[in-house]
């Protein structure tokens, strides 16, 4: 009977799921409910956690109960600590969602919503998932290790230096593209600047509260804090209203650009307890509260998208980024489907906290599903505005043009009509003096959240006031990767410094501190600051280069992954792995030889610098630095490709080595302990 | 009535379990309850310094 019953009810999801899919991919001129996008995504998600992960679990990785974790194994009341399931399910979830899947799907709906949608969905479920589940059960079975050290044991030492080199690289590159996206938002913009301003002295106040006043009372400070954020984003609308006041807040985006790298060192080098953790704790506690505020409100106004399901631009021709649907739809939008960095969390904190071997699959493959649908809010909310609004705010001047009515004009012909007047209706509505030209995904995304946020509660009225909670909420997110990440850069370059000379290894060391702070803000700085002066917006070649390097780290973890199955003499299963692996090396190797060898120069960093040097007037310093920057990017899009096919081909010499049996199948696996959990559970 | 109610406490009290371990405040219980330490400003900075070495080298996600 319960066996009839579950074919009937998984059969009715999946045929919900069909239809929902079937009407998403087949609508063509009318326009869609978001509700088809929600009903779509739930229905993969459901059908692959219930039997793709399952088949990974009992076929492939074989979970065992039995098996004590590193968490009972190594407990020390520190960082190995058996915890409850869903605890660690939140812990993992607050961990890997970041600003990648709000920002990635938003710039990516210039194709229009399916593309990017399709890619959230199967990416999820075939890829994203998959990796962080295989990563998340190899680290419990090896000690909590890291993926730098489980591919320097499995693949050998070039592919532990790879993992290493592409990690500081990511990080580097994913600062600067995160600054630029805050500049971005923040430029011009009083009432945002002064927001986000007022969060430091909240985020100081809320530090000496949890040191002196109240002692570890996190939540409690959190939501005092929040209060107090809240009370900032309010009383910023009369900071824009008053003329001295909004002339204080009111910045270029190069001046951003400087005092968002002073911030970033002060948040390296300054104790954690002042600024970095309260900072880090409001921010996890706004985006927990946002995230589910947000789903609750395309559910409850269940809103049409007024995006096309495809638009001209898969051609390559975009205003917000330029490339062809394959294969910049793919590396745009990483989060929300397949995300290297989430190969790092998954072997970092998490699976020092797992109690049972069987909880790595509602952890890594479940909480990524959660990250997806997360991603699936963001192209909701960036294709709920008109097409023309959303280009307007999108694409840089460098393409559209500089004057309001150029704009207007230019994105009209595309067959999106806009009008100045209605940019300066919205521009109005929502507390700014203009929204042209706001490019890095934040701004649109905050336009269309607040669409959703007003049209569900307080109406029109409310629209500035959830334009720059969205704001807010974005800026803050960011703000929190770009201190953590320096910080953690910093270790990084501190441990391996250490190994030259030794007191640089030592993080307390104030002059080690202070010198790493600097090299790893300048690096990231350089970036940004390439950005702001960009004239297509920065954008259209940092976003493409920060998927790329992201891209090619989960290029790693499936190398790692695979390396691993196949040890364990599950090769014929290794599919699971291999298939996004191949999808992966097609998508990164291809931008990458379109970054440094396509004719366009809008796609190509060297055919810009060519365009640029060729220019009939001769060349000023400013240029000059263009020309050196593509070329630049240019480089370190090539280098991180040879180092990933270094990887590859260490990898396949391994695979091919167990297969025809000239090399040992040997997992370096912690010995089998049988976990005492299950007696003391009776 | 009473099954409803286990479950609404059950569902509570594992939400704030969540809560407490993403805000690191179950992190200092055991933290004190290993040191055999009171709630102090000095036993929070003690437990702050220590977690600087672990926690504040976890990467977070973009």
């Amino acid at each position: 009977m319960n066996k009839t019953l579950a074919i009937v009810g998984w059969g009715t999801v999946a045929l919900l799921g069909t239809a929902a899919v079937g009407t998403v991919a087949m609508q063509r001129g009318e326009p869609i409910n978001a509700l088809w996008l929600v009903a779509a995504a739930t229905c993969c998600y459901a059908l692959g956690y219930r039997f793709y992960s399952k088949f990974i679990a009992v076929k492939i990785l074989a979970l065992d109960g039995l098996r004590a974790t590193p968490a009972e194994r190594l407990e020390n009341g520190r960082d190995f600590v058996v915890t409850n399931k869903w605890v660690v399910f939140g812990h993992h979830f607050a961990a890997i969602a970041g600003p990648g899947p709000l920002v990635g799907p938003v710039l990516a709906a210039q194709f229009g919503y399916l593309p990017g949608t399709m890619w959230v969905l199967a990416g999820a479920v075939f890829a994203g998932c998959v990796q962080d589940f295989v990563i998340l059960l190899f680290s419990v079975r090896r000690d909590g290790k890291s993926l730098t050290a489980m591919a320097k044991d499995e693949i050998g030492p070039v592919g532990g230096f790879v993992a290493y080199v592409a990690v500081i690289a990511i990080l580097i590159i994913l600062l600067g593209v995160c600054a630029l996206i805050v500049v971005n938002a923040l430029k011009s913009s009083p009432w945002g600047t002064f927001t986000i301003a007022m969060t430091m002295p909240i985020a100081l106040l809320m530090g000496v509260y949890l040191r002196r006043i109240r002692p570890g009372k996190v939540l409690e400070v959190s939501a005092l804090g929040f209060v107090l954020v809240l009370a900032a984003i309010w009383g910023g609308q009369y900071v824009s209203q008053n003329p001295a006041l909004a002339g204080l807040f009111t910045f270029s985006a190069p001046t951003l650009a400087v005092l968002i790298t002073i911030y970033g060192f002060a948040a390296s080098a300054l104790p954690v307890w002042l600024l970095l953790a309260p900072r880090d704790y409001l921010s996890t506690f706004v985006k927990l509260g946002t995230i589910a505020l947000l789903g609750v409100g395309i559910v409850a106004l269940h809103p049409t998208l007024h995006m096309p399901a495809l638009t001209r631009f898969v051609d390559g021709t975009g205003p917000v980024f330029a490339g062809k649907i394959f294969p910049f739809a793919f590396i745009t939008i990483a989060c929300g489907a397949i995300s290297g960095f989430h190969a790092l969390i998954s072997s970092g904190t998490t699976p020092k906290l797992i109690a049972r071997e069987t909880q790595t699959r509602m952890v890594g493959y479940g909480a990524m599903m959660a990250e997806s649908a997360v991603a699936v809010m963001a192209i909701i909310a960036a294709c709920v505005m008109q097409p023309g609004i959303y280009f307007a705010i999108n694409s840089p001047a460098g393409v559209i043009g500089q004057s309001p009515a150029a704009a207007a004009a230019t994105i009209s012909s595309w067959g999106f009509p806009v009008t100045a007047a209605d940019m300066q209706a919205l521009a109005h509505a929502v507390g700014e003096l203009t929204l042209y030209n706001r490019t890095g995904g934040a701004p649109a995304f905050a336009v269309g959240m607040a669409h959703i946020f007003s049209h569900s509660l307080g109406g029109d009225t409310l629209m500035a006031l959830w334009y720059h909670f969205a704001l807010m909420f974005e800026a803050l997110f960011i703000l929190t990767v770009l201190d953590a990440g320096t910080r953690v850069a910093r270790f990084m370059v501190q441990d391996a410094l250490g190994h030259v000379y030794k007191p640089l290894g030592r993080t307390s060391w104030y002059p080690s501190i202070l010198a790493t702070s600097v090299l790893i803000v300048a690096a990231w700085g350089y970036f940004l600051w390439q950005g702001v002066k960009d004239p297509l917006g920065g954008i259209n070649s940092l976003w493409p280069l920060f998927g790329i390097s992201n891209q090619l780290l989960a290029t790693v973890a499936l190398c790692v992954a695979t390396t691993i199955i196949i040890k364990m003499h599950r090769a014929k299963y290794a599919v699971v792995t291999l298939v996004p692996l191949a999808w992966l090396v097609a998508v990164t190797f291809t931008a990458s030889w379109h970054k440094i060898f396509d004719s366009n120069p809008r796609v190509e960093f060297l055919a810009q610098a060519r365009v640029l040097a060729a220019s009939p007037v001769p060349i000023s310093g400013a240029t000059a630095q263009l020309i050196f920057n593509n070329r630049l990017d240019a480089a370190v899009t090539g280098a991180l490709v040879v180092m990933v096919t270094l990887v590859l081909v260490e990898s396949l010499r391994q695979w091919m080595g167990i297969l025809n049996g000239a090399k040992e199948a040997r997992v370096k696996e912690s010995p089998f302990v049988r976990t005492r959990l299950v007696e003391e559970q009776g | 009535m009473n099954r409803m109610r286990k479950m609404i406490v059950d569902l509570a009290s594992t939400a704030v379990a969540m809560l407490r371990e993403i805000f690191d405040e179950a992190a200092y219980a055991r933290f004190l309850s290993r040191a055999g330490m009171a709630s102090s400003s000095e036993a929070y900075a003690a437990f702050r310094h220590e977690f600087e070495d672990t926690k504040m080298r976890r990467p977070k996600c973009c």
